[in-house]
């Protein structure tokens, strides 16, 4: 018993060991483009692959035959939602200050369909489900970052603004 | 035809900027090729971390599983030995008649 179980542990950790090996590039570009982080100083995308590459391992048993990568992209997604969700108090509407990458310009939820239904691929279906918006919903989004990503909205004024404040106590 | 009036459009909004593509294939191609512009590094640690944090989810599940069949079986047996005790289906002996006193008289 305990030896087909050791047997078990060590086929699973050598085919998981196989599954990083192929897809944790990919799945750690999609993660930084999440987080709109520089591609060599990215912690928080590192830490979002840990954990869904970990809730991977844990449920690699029960996968039957699904996707492994299918299911780490979505807890990836899912997990990386709630996230924004907690960070900037109720709504991922909102931009981030010190954003950095391609995506820096757009806000955590285009962000997350732009990666889902442009980079990774994701039917607009599948993508509504995952995130429980309407189809129509996302197609507007990824359209409207589409276009934010292509022709990025001229940079406010941060030093006049600033020397403004400056000259009037 | 419905293309070439997209195509006729877009063109005139994109005066400025000559180069914008015109329609969404190609917009997309676009936006594409920006994101997979430089890809990080993945760090070497990052398999055995998974294992690890995956491997100590996996026990905890494991150890979580095996507590609730102990408190469930503990309780079927304080169930079963609390029925053989008290033996609620017995009739209880009533205690809600009076006493009957008093009916020599009649």
């Amino acid at each position: 018993m305990r030896e087909r179980q050791a047997f078990h542990s060590a086929r699973r950790a050598r085919e998981f060991e196989a599954f990083v090996a192929g897809a944790a590039g990919r799945l750690l570009h999609a993660a930084t483009l999440l987080t709109a982080e520089p591609p060599g100083d990215n912690p928080r995308a590192r830490r979002l692959l840990a954990l869904s590459l970990a809730h991977t391992y844990a449920c690699w048993d029960r996968l039957r035959g699904e996707d492994p990568y299918d299911r780490a992209r979505r807890h990836l997604a899912t997990r990386f939602a709630h996230e924004a969700w907690h960070r900037y108090g109720g709504g991922i509407g909102r931009a981030r200050r010190h954003a950095a990458g391609p995506l820096r310009g757009l806000t955590p939820r285009e962000r997350l369909i732009l990666v889902l239904r442009l980079y990774e691929g994701v039917a607009e279906e599948q993508a509504a489900a995952l995130l429980g918006l309407p189809a129509e919903r996302v197609r507007t989004i990824c359209d409207r970052a589409t276009a934010t990503l292509l022709h990025p909205p001229a940079p406010p004024a941060r030093p006049v603004a600033a020397e403004a404040k400056a000259a009037t106590p | 035809m419905r293309h070439g009036h997209i195509h006729v459009v877009h063109g005139h909004a994109g005066v400025e900027d000559p180069e914008a593509p015109v329609n969404r294939p190609q917009r997309e191609a676009a936006a594409r090729r920006i994101m997979e512009q430089s890809p990080p590094r993945v760090p070497p640690e990052l398999c055995a971390d998974a294992v690890r944090r995956g491997g100590r989810m996996l026990r905890r599940r494991t150890a979580a599983r095996r507590l609730m069949w102990l408190v469930l079986c503990a309780a079927a047996v304080a169930f079963t030995v609390w029925a053989l005790t008290v033996q609620p289906w017995v009739e209880p002996p009533s205690e809600t008649t009076p006493p009957v006193t008093g009916w020599e008289g009649w």
